[in-house]
């Protein structure tokens, strides 16, 4: 009786927020779908039903295959890029050196930092202007005497996305960082002392013994980076406005929206960066529950 | 362990239950959603205010309407006035919650938009505002207005918004010591400004000054009128000129090889920046609307010794206009409020009070020049003389769906620089969301 009374207590006490997060988180994922099914365009709403029409003109719409390669570039060049760095820097950080609180947030600072602001300070790092205008990291260069350093930066062609994604390395491989300290520490030094007496070289421990028992943490990185990089804008517009050589689907879906009134197709490219978090978080959700359960 | 799967499938449930009832509310919602557009006559309450939307939060702009706003004060010291303007992005911010209120059905009683298809492609198809021929001919607008602009910011012969200010899209700025050095005179035709900028750049000068990708947009309609003539590119707009064309083709050669004399980090560049390329000497020229004026007034800069300016060679004689303009609500909650405001807006004193401190000339063309600085003054003689074309950029012309889609085709051009791909995508536009069938 008392434990009866208990549960709907607990179902009485959550569902405020469940009701909330139906209504305003699933209940207007089913309104983008059905509007990404729709004709509407303009400002007055109009949900005639158009099937797939807007998913099919945006496979082959020349934008929007701009707009996923520099998702896939900036994704691989940004997870990997923050992976290898966290993890030098928290293996480095991990050898007991003196002053270590200190490194630690140094290396965590940036994330403390909006993106807005990273964004606007590494546009002036990363001038592309030549010769007497030179300046920032350029100029810095050119007068070490690194010219071959000297580059355009974020308005390269094609890989310009990646020094984008380089800004995002430095403003979130320090979180990473945290994220393998904590994983390191968590590692009994007693395997270490066992693999040492078997003779074991330094590389040998990292590579059988660390680097395994890391893996559920590479994995939490991965999503989280990964599902970062997918939803980037902030960063690009703070960087460079909406241009499309550094165009990604989160500013095409605002700028045909609200600039261009295509409701219609800024619903279907959400829809599509919703499905594409999705393969990436679901899998994960599964099997932190598994884990949790056989715990 | 069971408990959780009797939570988990409540959550499915309840869950589908929304996403159907979401799918469902969808029929039901369209009459709901036409309702704004039907004409509402209800008994005006007490007319004590006007709410007045705009995006003029900062600079001259705020300041411009303050004193707009005294002398509505004076003449109207009955309506309180309500200055609902939303900061932020150059009226991105302010469009997104206009248009949230325009849904939700809560219209202020007037706001502002750009002059032309921006307004008539958007709230004139929504139904949104009403047309204002009894008042502009009740206020006698129409004789003090250029005629050749009245068919720019109307719908089928319905006037739909009080332009408050001009400002001219195709002024070619140019530093007179760069051109004096090396022997160049101002060009007035694309041929002579190609030889001008084959000159300079041989001497080793950047000819032309561009900024990032809006700003390279504008530069794109202005070689247009440059490369078309006004008939012809008004034509573009209203499907008299075929995209396909021959001379469309030109143009576009045209506007290829105009940025082949551009700088190289334009990409990085914002407007100020481009423009101040010509005002400290690194560039010669520079195509930007006439709010650069104001940005080298700030500066310092002396017009005519710093600083130049004529028509974007071309279109000489022709006046590329682009106008904030002030709208009346279908529905509006206090309609004599609305029109209180609209005269004093499309007033001679409303506007001489506004445009010297935003730095625009008034779209009447008969207020006082002695108000008005050396340029503005220029820019006063052209428009009640020249022919009158509108912006793209700015929203004259061409509707915002259109619009985007033009500014995308720029997008993938400024990429792959193939002008064939670019008329295709143009053609395209204009068939999705202009007049071309």
């Amino acid at each position: 009786m008392f434990k009866n009374k208990d549960k709907y207590l607990s179902v009485i006490l959550i569902s405020p927020s469940v009701i909330a997060i139906l209504i305003f988180v699933y209940g207007f994922i089913g309104w983008s779908m059905r509007v990404s099914l729709s004709n509407w365009k303009g400002i007055n709403p109009d949900y005639s039903w158009a099937g797939l029409k807007n998913y099919i003109a945006l496979f082959s719409d020349p934008r929007f295959h701009i707009d996923i390669r520099n998702t896939l570039i900036f994704t691989g060049v940004f997870v990997i890029g923050s992976i290898l760095l966290g993890f030098f820097m928290a293996v480095m950080l991990d050898q007991g050196l003196r002053g270590e609180g200190f490194f630690r947030s140094i290396f965590l600072f940036p994330m403390a930092i909006s993106y807005i602001v990273t964004g606007v300070v590494w546009r002036w790092l990363m001038n592309p202007a030549e010769g007497v205008r030179m300046s920032g990291l350029n100029l810095l260069f050119s007068s070490l005497h690194l010219d071959f350093l000297v580059n355009k930066w974020y308005t390269t062609p094609t890989w310009g996305i990646a020094a984008i994604a380089m800004t995002a390395i430095w403003q979130m491989s320090g979180y990473i960082m945290a994220l393998y300290l904590a994983g390191l520490r968590s590692i009994p030094n007693e395997l270490r002392e066992a693999a040492r007496i078997d003779g074991a070289s330094e590389l040998k421990i990292y590579r059988h013994i660390i680097l395994p028992l890391l893996t559920p943490i590479t994995l939490s990185a991965l999503i989280i980076l990964g599902h970062t990089s997918l939803k980037v804008f902030d960063l690009i517009i703070a960087v460079s406005g909406k241009q499309l050589p550094l165009d990604v689907p989160a500013i095409y879906m605002w700028q045909t929206t609200f600039d261009g009134l295509f409701y219609g197709r800024g619903a279907a490219i959400s829809i599509i960066l919703l499905l594409s978090v999705a393969v990436l978080i679901i899998p994960y959700i599964r099997y932190t529950l598994k884990t949790g359960v056989e715990q | 362990m069971s408990k959780k799967i009797w939570y988990s499938l409540f959550a499915v449930l309840a869950l589908t239950a929304l996403v159907l009832t979401a799918c469902g509310g969808a029929a039901p919602a369209e009459p709901a959603a036409e309702a704004p557009a039907a004409p509402v006559e209800e008994a005006a309450p007490a007319d004590t205010q006007v709410e007045v939307f705009s995006w003029w939060t900062g600079g001259g702009e705020a300041a411009g309407l303050e004193a707009m706003i005294g002398i509505f004060d004076t003449e109207y010291p009955d309506i309180e006035f309500v200055n609902a303007a939303v900061a932020g992005g150059a009226g991105t911010n302010a469009r997104a919650v206009l248009a949230t209120r325009l849904q939700a059905g809560d219209p202020p009683d007037s706001w502002q938009g750009h002059a032309g298809q921006e307004l008539i492609g958007t709230y004139v198809e929504g139904g949104q505002i009403q047309a204002l021929n009894d008042l502009y001919e009740a206020e006698g607008w129409l004789d003090v207005m250029p005629e050749t602009l009245i068919p720019l910011i109307s719908n089928e012969g319905n006037i739909y918004s009080v332009p408050v200010n001009i400002h001219r899209a195709n002024v070619m700025w140019y530093n007179p010591t760069v051109l004096e050095e090396n022997g160049v005179e101002v060009p007035t035709t694309m041929d002579e400004w190609f030889a001008a900028m084959d000159t300079l750049q041989a001497a080793g000068v950047t000819p032309l000054a561009l900024g990032e990708q809006w700003t390279q947009l504008h530069l794109f309609e202005t070689v247009l009128l440059g490369s078309l003539g006004s008939e012809a590119y008004d034509g573009l707009w209203d499907g008299s000129t075929d995209w396909t064309s021959a001379e469309v083709t030109a143009a576009l050669d045209n506007f290829a090889k105009v940025l082949t004399y551009t700088n190289s980090d334009s990409a990085s560049l914002s407007w100020q920046d481009a423009s101040q390329l010509v005002i400290n000497g690194d560039a010669a020229f520079n195509v930007m609307g006439d709010w650069a004026e104001g940005y080298f007034r700030e500066l310092g800069k002396t017009p005519e010794t710093d600083y130049g300016w004529a028509p974007v060679p071309g279109s000489v004689g022709v006046f590329q206009f682009l106008s904030d303009s002030f709208t009346l609500a279908v529905g509006a909650p206090h309609p004599e409020g609305a029109e209180a405001w609209l005269k004093i807006a499309g007033s001679k004193a409303g506007q001489e009070a506004f445009n010297p401190i935003k730095g625009s000339i008034c779209a009447r063309t008969d207020c006082d020049p002695e108000l008005f600085g050396v340029y503005l003054q220029s820019a006063m003689a052209d428009w009640g003389s020249n022919t009158v074309s509108g912006s793209l950029t700015h929203g004259v012309v061409a509707n915002d769906s259109w619009k985007s889609e033009i500014d995308t085709a720029l997008g993938l051009f400024l990429i792959d620089q193939d002008v064939e791909g670019f008329q295709t995508a143009l053609v395209a536009a204009c068939v999705s969301s202009g007049p071309c069938q």
